[in-house]
């Protein structure tokens, strides 16, 4: 019988109340009196010598307020770097200057040059156009090996090479792996790319910068997945405000995905430029900027290896990896093919032995970054198509041979740094042959056949580290912030809570799921919690969200928040009650005497501590109002295993995904609605990942899928009907809900099952192509059917 | 975009009178040129609307069996209103785009753009119909010519396209992923004295007549007669979405489809 309120129920969503009727404030949404608007002029060359920037004629144009370009930001911070990579060397990365707006040379097409702000959009696109702009074109460097190579051109002339880092992983295990390797009965070896995307939420990124000069406070509105730690990032680092002079407000975000972590060059430009003309000014992107000035996604260039025993045990792995870092460095992007990927290398399998390494490069591309997933996803899908290869190179079934090396006995410690707390991989795939309906395969496989299609079956299995923590733990590994999070609880006299959580909804069901929680502990109507989040303002100094952190780690701010409410009331009820507290007990909003019908109402405990006429006050304080901050003890371990069905036309090359199932293990859940949706998500992006989704830049350095006329977003036509179980529950051990994350599981866990189906489905029809890149677009299948 | 003025005359004479006025440019349903001018990349000083011309809207057959469509008319009018007399006609306007662009894009833009990935022009072609404009009549086969090029002259107004009706026709449409417009797409048309077949999506040249497998099918209206045909790869398009080879490909793959609908 499923629940009706509290934990475990599918409550729906409050917040689409306002998304779906149109009355959602979005960033877009804010418009403040005296508003000016700025347009960015943009490089449309890839990489060059910024001789001189002309704006004399601009300037006189109609409507301009102020023009500013790089020369203005010379006594301003670069836009910094969160992470810092420690190289197999001993050697911290590279780390080049990033300036608001260009000066010197330009790195990447997209990058801001200058910035007109007028009285409107209108006008001050129009005198964008009148600058002039002198620049002396250098080559660009795109491809990733031939940006290290000798003697190519360099993006920043202040560093010694292309190259930001090399790094090694576990350094000092590499000659055991390699070891390992020469007394290998089998190695199977796999080269790939994880093809560049663009994230594309639906709402674009939008800044508006305000200053109010009687009292020296900035207010930045902004579409961030963080606002404290774009205050943090941009207050301290770039413009030299105190917090406590700076706000920022990210109020309903359209979708993030990762790409609205990082902060931005544009929203430190909305922020100082308020103050220098000394009035709103706002810019949104539009969906062509996007394309060009969000940082990206994935571009890895991998090849690995995996040695294996006569009977078939994997006893080694190995991976190289190039890692596009983009002309700059993103907030977060070193730690994505790093500490983000190379940990997840053991996957779900006791392999003993792994070295990774990564060396990440700059190229003439806008910077790369976290997006949904960040590493995981680059570690899933080379760990997993190229067990399939070893599989097929063996002649032995995919899956007995991952069952084969399923680590069984947790907590278990990888030989990549990280300690599984919990997992039960052979519960998740014995589910996913029951709800894939592997059994009936061959029979719709003779069916497609029928009709001159080939159909294909691809698994995968998937692990991934959530919640990244703690503290002091990615302190040491480069962290330039801690992650915690936070929460407060606010009871009101009448018995109402309100909870302001450092976590941050876009999209995710925050307004809905926290409130369960907090109903379930209290026993009270969801529709007496609410939550508020992101302004800084207004709610405790926390991290945001992204890694599938808020319930795992956010959540159990408020459920330690919300126990020492639960405390303090229990000492108010117990003294309203003339008991003893250690004999109160809550339940069902009211607290009552162990082994009596005694009771008091949770809302008359409440008033109480508000209106403390009768209220111990020599003991406890009146109100009712806690903070928690929590650090995580250690990530959290979801893990599933996926299954993909396609089927595909030899003739024109058109894979359909015909059945796509997900049994994932999240640990306890909230609301199982609000999980399926995430796992809808996330697999409709590894879907369109595997498909269709392409970010591609010629030699030159022009994004040649600048828009959706090229870059090909997956729509509901190109996903099937998801079956969706996540019934095995191992709850995490360490949080205080036994929650995991469930946010990029489908991305992560999705990509290889596809690729995987498709391989299958060719050499059904007599082609075994070994591997096939993605997207695995029609014109690429046709190329391999007919290689 | 950039400031422009707007006119919008109610007949054709006062539209052509409208765009004899200096770097003036017409608007039908504005699906290419609306996003054009967002992103600057034409400055018309006027811009002249033909979505007041009530005589450049509907459907209509004429004395000989011909479709008549108003030059101005929606493509969801057509998918509706035409099915009927021409179902591949109205299947194909049914397919372009999605619902807004169906409510918004009209015939007559569409044949005058002569996008080489447009819908449209597959049909006309294959069809053999007859372009009308404010001035005169233009055969089909002399329209397109060539990518984005037309017979049109400066400031020419299709106002109606008149389809003879096949016996019987079939579009088979392959798509682009991201855009989602023909990759390769092939109207089959088979007339009593002939078939035709026009292939958009695919070649440099925009849409064109792959006459080679008109001549097989004429003599023997199967699939199994194209299915030895090719056209030339290095005269196809060839982008992020797929070689000329594959085009080219795609063009016989989809002439045999549409064929083989119709055996």
């Amino acid at each position: 019988m499923p629940k009706d309120g509290g934990i475990g129920a599918s409550s729906k969503r409050r917040e689409d109340i306002r998304f779906l009727t149109g009355e959602g404030n979005y960033t877009d949404d804010i418009n403040l009196n005296g508003q000016a608007y700025v347009f960015f002029l943009r490089s449309d060359i890839a990489h060059g010598v910024l001789n001189s920037v002309d704006t004399s004629a601009a300037e006189a144009m109609p409507g301009v307020v102020k023009i500013f370009t790089g020369a203005d930001f010379e006594a301003v911070g670069s836009i910094p770097c969160g992470w810092q990579v420690t190289d197999k060397h001993g050697e911290v990365m590279q780390e080049p200057r990033h300036p608001v707006l260009a000066h010197g040379k330009v790195r990447h097409v997209g990058e801001p040059i200058a910035a007109v702000v007028a009285e409107s959009l209108s006008e001050a696109h129009d005198a964008a156009e009148a600058i002039v702009v002198d620049i002396t074109d250098l080559p660009a460097v795109i491809d990733m090996k031939e940006a290290v190579k000798e003697g190519a051109p360099k993006l920043h002339d202040d560093l010694t090479s292309n190259l930001c880092y090399d790094w090694g992983f576990v350094e000092e295990n590499k000659g055991a792996v390699d070891k390992a390797f020469e007394e290998a009965a089998h190695v199977t070896t796999l080269e790939l790319v994880n093809n560049r995307l663009v994230a594309n939420p639906m709402e674009p990124r939008v800044a508006v910068g305000d200053y109010a000069r009687g009292t020296g406070d900035h207010t930045l509105y902004t579409t961030s997945q963080n606002p404290h730690v774009i205050r943090l990032l941009m207050g301290a680092f770039v413009l030299g405000i105190p917090e406590h002079k700076l706000r920022v407000v990210a109020p309903d975000v359209g979708g993030g995905f990762g790409t609205k972590i990082f902060h931005y060059q544009e929203e430190a430009f909305c922020t100082f430029a308020a103050k220098a003309c000394n009035r709103p000014v706002k810019w949104t992107s539009s969906r062509s900027e996007a394309f060009m000035s969000d940082a990206h996604g994935r571009d890895h260039v991998t090849k690995i290896q995996m040695a294996l025993d006569k009977d078939n045990n994997f006893t080694a792995l190995r991976t190289d990896t190039y890692a596009n870092m983009g002309a700059y460095l993103s907030t977060f992007a070193p730690s994505v093919p790093t500490w983000l990927h190379g940990t997840l290398m053991a996957g779900n399998y006791k392999t003993p032995l792994i070295y990774v390494n990564v060396k990440a490069v700059f190229t003439n591309t806008v910077p790369v970054d976290a997006y949904r997933g960040a590493g995981r996803p680059e570690a899933t899908y080379q760990l997993e198509r190229l067990v399939d290869k070893c599989a097929h190179e063996l002649g032995v079934d995919p899956i007995a041979l991952r069952r084969q090396n399923f680590i069984t006995e947790f907590p278990y410690a990888t030989p990549v740094a990280v300690e599984y707390d919990t997992g039960d991989y052979v519960a998740t795939m014995d589910k996913l042959e029951e709800i894939s309906d592997i059994a009936g395969f061959a029979a719709r496989r003779k069916e497609s056949e029928a009709k001159g299609k080939l159909r294909g079956f691809g698994v995968n299995c998937y692990i991934e580290a959530c919640g990244i923590a703690p503290s002091n733990l990615v302190g040491q590994l480069g962290a330039r912030a801690g992650l915690y999070e936070s929460a407060t609880v606010r009871v009101n006299a009448t018995g109402g809570l309100v909870v302001m959580t450092g976590s941050h909804s876009h999209g995710q069901g925050h307004e809905t799921a926290f409130p369960q929680v907090i109903a379930e502990m209290i026993g009270i109507p969801e529709d007496m919690i609410e939550i508020v989040h992101g302004d800084t303002a207004n709610t405790p100094m926390g991290m945001g969200t992204y890694g599938s952190r808020s319930l795992a780690v956010g959540g159990s701010a408020m459920v330690r928040a919300t126990e020492k409410i639960i405390a303090k009331a229990k000492k108010i009820a117990s003294h309203l009650l003339e008991a003893s507290e250690g004999d109160i007990e809550l339940k069902d909003g009211a607290f009552s005497v162990a082994g009596t019908d005694k009771s008091v109402a949770w809302g008359d405990v409440t008033l109480a501590a508000y209106v403390p006429h009768n209220y111990p006050l020599e003991d406890i304080e009146p109100g009712l109002e806690e903070t928690a901050f929590y650090d995580p003890s250690n990530f959290t371990y979801p893990s599933g295993a996926y299954a993909c069905e396609v089927e595909l036309d030899p003739e024109t090359g058109q894979v359909t995904i015909e059945r796509f199932s997900a049994a994932d293990d999240f640990g306890n859940i909230v609301n199982p609605m609000i999980v399926t949706g995430q796992v809808h998500g996330g697999l409709a992006q590894g879907i369109g990942q595997a498909l269709m989704e392409n970010c591609t830049y010629d030699s030159d350095g022009q994004l040649l899928s600048a828009s959706y006329m090229d870059y090909a977003m997956p729509r509901a036509s190109d996903v099937p009907f998801y079956t969706v179980d996540h019934s095995c529950q191992t709850p995490c051990t360490h949080n205080p809900l036994g929650v995991k994350g469930c946010g990029e599981a489908g991305a992560i866990g999705s990509p290889p099952a596809v690729v995987n189906a498709v391989l299958d489905a060719m050499r059904s029809g007599g082609k075994d192509v070994g591997h096939i890149d993605m997207p695995v677009t029609p014109a690429r299948v046709w190329a391999a059917m007919n290689s | 975009m950039y400031d422009f003025d707007v006119e919008k005359p109610t007949s054709i004479a006062d539209a052509v009178k409208a765009l004899g006025r200096e770097e003036a440019q017409p608007l039908s349903g504005g699906q290419t040129l609306i996003p054009t001018l967002k992103a600057r990349l034409a400055m018309p000083s006027v811009l002249v609307s033909l979505k007041g011309i009530a005589e450049m809207r509907g459907v209509c057959l004429d004395d000989d069996g011909r479709v008549c469509i108003g030059g101005g008319t929606v493509h969801a009018t057509v998918a509706k209103e035409v099915a009927t007399h021409y179902p591949a006609l109205a299947g194909l306007a049914a397919r372009i785009g999605d619902p807004a662009v169906r409510n918004r894009g009209t015939i007559g833009g569409s044949v005058a753009n002569n996008d080489p990935s447009a819908c449209y022009p597959s049909a006309v072609l294959a069809s053999g119909a007859t372009v009308v404009t404010n001035a005169r009549e233009i055969a089909a086969d002399d329209f397109f010519q060539g990518m984005f090029a037309t017979a049109l002259d400066e400031g020419e107004i299709v106002t109606e396209v008149k389809f003879p009706v096949p016996e019987k026709a079939h579009y088979e449409k392959f798509i682009q992923p991201a855009s989602r417009f023909p990759l390769v797409a092939v109207f089959v048309a088979k007339f009593a004295d002939g078939v035709r077949v026009a292939v958009t999506g695919a070649s440099e040249d925009g849409v064109f007549r792959w006459t080679e497998a008109e001549t097989a099918l004429s003599a023997n209206f199967s699939a199994e007669a194209v299915s030895g045909l090719s056209v030339d790869g290095s005269s196809m398009i060839s982008d992020l979405h797929g070689s000329g080879d594959y085009r080219a490909h795609l063009v016989g793959v989809m002439t045999k489809r549409a064929v083989a609908a119709l055996a």
